[in-house]
């Protein structure tokens, strides 16, 4: 998209659609030279990284790249065919065409969160599978702030082309001393012609730090997209509604799975246009309120025949104090479409805590295991390392009392 | 003979409504008992109430498990006590596994677990409890529950109600197991139990030393089983409103 700058400039004040508007000139920019990290199972990030899913001995993994504030730290791919990995602005320099994909998917005049990485021409991560290969491992990628008062700045691109398949792990993070940080990340994500892309983004912030990625995903004729994104611990302000266009016959999922802890605004969701003939959508969101805000938004939106689309909010209330919204939308703009919509609020019934109990099971054994059930099943077969952080983030929420 | 389950002068609410009124009722250690009485008289909800569902209001009265007084425990503190029930319409469990419940339910969860096909539940480890089950699967699902969980005092809703004819034989079975704690019929059994049958079919694999009619929420009568069953059978419920024998302290 070739953008007008003084239009960008401009859009630097336009506040975001939802969400608590954030103040960009409260923080610093990011520093683009971070240290560079050879390994990093001796980096000091080692359980910063396992916390959202990254194995920092990359086993089984088709490559690891890191970035720590705005710079990328670490790139290391295996020898893995079709596959290529590197800084996006590295990927600008090596191909011409590169540029054809920068703000394609997201326009940069959205609000003042894209103008921003616009302006500041942030770099981030490149990722690519060539046509006809399927890489077998997943590529997984972590954005680490480590400065406090600074603005994580970044703009990601992710292809896969024709006849190809990729599964991604994206954790993002902030360490101990840089609590009252920013994240803006642009991703602009393009899959191609009959091609499955897993993106499943792991989320584990500080208390007050500010989150606005702003995500995009094009999806090509008869391909599959799921989205995952889950997120346990303490955030201070999370706003992210990413959106998917697809193609005839193709499919996107969107699965969420969030715990808003008091002191933590969580608004976030999905967005899909269908567009093709034939496509179709899943948009599940499961969150549980421990005090906090949360809002779980899903949009679909039916503009050809033969599209088909459903919505599942879900929200358990476990403590007073905070605020659970679920907000979904259908939208259709031609008669054959089938779209349907479900929501729930609320807390636990008694009854199935009761059940549990008569097996034995105290009170908070009894709803940590249904919390535990109703989160899971936000995501099909969630890595193990997940399941372990969810336990983890359960137990350290203390659901009974 | 000690006395493993004493009901005293029990009222009851659910809700507005009184449904308990007055129920007098004793299980002694080793006892099977059995519960009649017609629909809607209030047998599942003295299970609940024994059980101590907080659906269920205890307005008066008391609930004795071997001499002590737990009217006012969490069903989790009656459940440690060695009191389990099988339910008639249990609550779907959404996101909890069968297997992940039985493991947390049972220090030897794993033997229970590999016993699974006994109970033709092997299918069901990994689905959400009683989401989906049909009516014999609950049965046979709260039954491999009860078996993890190996309780002293067992209540048990209608066991057999709605169970195919091939089925019903493999929960006579396995409920008899219960009972009978995997010893030999010819030795004293150690685990008591009370048992809300219509049909009486469930007696013909466990037995019965005593049975109860309840009836508008109270016991109106005690008596051999059997007997019980065949006046049941032969003049419904009638004879027990013209008998008004209220079981009383
Ligand atoms: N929560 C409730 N609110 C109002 N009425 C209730 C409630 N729970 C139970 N009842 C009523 O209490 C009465 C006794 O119910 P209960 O389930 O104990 O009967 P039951 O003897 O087990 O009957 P069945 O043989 O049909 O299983 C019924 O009339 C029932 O509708
Ligand atoms: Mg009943």
């Amino acid at each position: 998209m070739p953008a007008d700058n003084q239009s960008v400039k401009e859009a630097l004040g336009k506040k975001g659609a939802y969400g608590a508007d954030l103040d960009l000139d409260r923080y610093d920019e990011g520093t683009k030279a971070p240290e560079q990290i050879d390994d990093l199972q001796s980096s000091g990030y080692k359980d910063y990284l396992e916390k959202v899913g990254v194995v920092a001995d990359e086993m089984n993994r088709s490559g690891t790249l890191m970035f720590i504030d705005n710079g990328m730290s670490h790139c290391h791919a295996s020898q893995q065919e079709g596959l290529e990995m590197m800084s996006t602005q590295e990927a600008l320099r090596k191909y011409d065409w590169v540029k054809d994909y920068m703000w394609k998917a997201m326009d940069p005049a959205k609000d003042k969160y894209t103008a921003k990485s616009y302006l500041e021409d942030a770099d981030g991560y490149f990722i690519r599978v060539k046509s006809g290969y399927h890489v077998k491992d997943p590529v997984q990628t972590c954005m680490m702030i480590k400065t406090d008062k600074t603005i994580q700045n970044v703009h990601n691109i992710v292809i896969v082309e024709d006849n190809a398949s990729l599964e991604m792990i994206t954790g993002c993070s902030t360490s101990h001393h840089a609590n009252d940080a920013l994240h803006i990340g642009v991703s602009e994500i393009y899959v191609g012609d009959n091609s499955n892309l897993s993106f499943s983004m792991i989320h584990s912030w500080g208390k007050q730090t500010g989150v606005r990625p702003r995500t995009a995903t094009v999806v090509g004729k008869n391909s599959n997209y799921t989205n995952n994104y889950v997120i346990l611990n303490p955030v201070g302000s999370l706003q992210s509604f990413p959106s998917a266009t697809l193609a005839e016959g193709a499919t996107a999922m969107y699965n969420t799975m969030c715990i808003a802890h008091e002191g933590s605004d969580i608004d976030t969701g999905g967005l899909v246009y269908l567009n093709g003939v034939g496509s179709s959508a899943q948009i599940l969101s499961r969150s549980i309120s421990m005090g906090g805000h949360m809002c779980a938004r899903g949009r679909l939106v039916g503009n050809a025949p033969g599209a088909k689309a459903h919505l599942e909010c879900r929200s358990i209330i476990m403590k007073d104090g905070g605020s659970t919204n679920a907000v979904p939308e259908l939208e259709a703009h031609v008669a054959d479409v089938e779209m349907t919509h479900e929501a729930a609020v609320g807390k636990i019934a008694q009854d199935q805590i009761e059940y549990l109990m008569s097996r034995g099971l105290t009170e908070d054994e009894a709803v940590s295991m249904i919390v535990r059930g109703f989160l899971s099943g936000s995501i099909n077969g969630l890595p193990p390392a997940l399941q372990s952080e969810l336990d983890a983030a359960i137990e350290a929420a203390n659901l009974g009392d | 003979m000690t006395e493993m389950l004493k009901v005293v002068d029990l009222h009851a609410c659910a809700g507005e409504k009184e449904i308990l009124k007055g129920v007098n009722l004793t299980v002694n250690e080793g006892e099977t008992c059995v519960l009649f009485g017609p629909n809607g008289s209030g047998k599942s909800t003295l299970m609940s109430t024994i059980m101590g569902y907080s659906s269920i209001q205890v307005t008066q009265g008391q609930i004795l498990f071997k001499g002590q007084d737990i009217t006012e425990m969490t069903v989790d503190q009656r459940a440690k006590l060695g009191i389990g029930m099988m339910m008639q319409r249990p609550p779907n469990i959404f996101g909890v596994k069968l297997g992940d419940l039985i493991r947390a339910s049972s220090p030897n969860s794993e033997a229970v677990l590999s016993s699974a096909p006994e109970f033709k539940m092997q299918d069901f480890l990994d689905r959400e409890v009683n989401v989906g089950f049909s009516g014999g699967e609950i049965k046979r699902s709260e039954l491999l529950q009860l078996t993890a969980q190996k309780p002293e005092f067992i209540l048990l809703d209608e066991p057999e109600s709605g169970v195919d004819l091939e089925n019903i034989d493999l929960i006579g079975r396995k409920v008899h197991d219960l009972l009978y704690d995997g010893n030999c019929p010819g030795r004293q059994r150690h685990v008591s139990s009370l048992v809300i049958t219509h049909t009486g079919q469930i007696m013909d694999y466990i037995g019965a030393d005593r049975g109860y009619v309840m009836r508008n929420g109270r016991i109106f009568c005690s008596g051999r089983p059997s007997d019980l069953l065949k006046e049941i059978r032969e003049n419904g419920y009638g004879e027990c409103d013209s008998c008004q024998q209220i079981i009383s302290l």
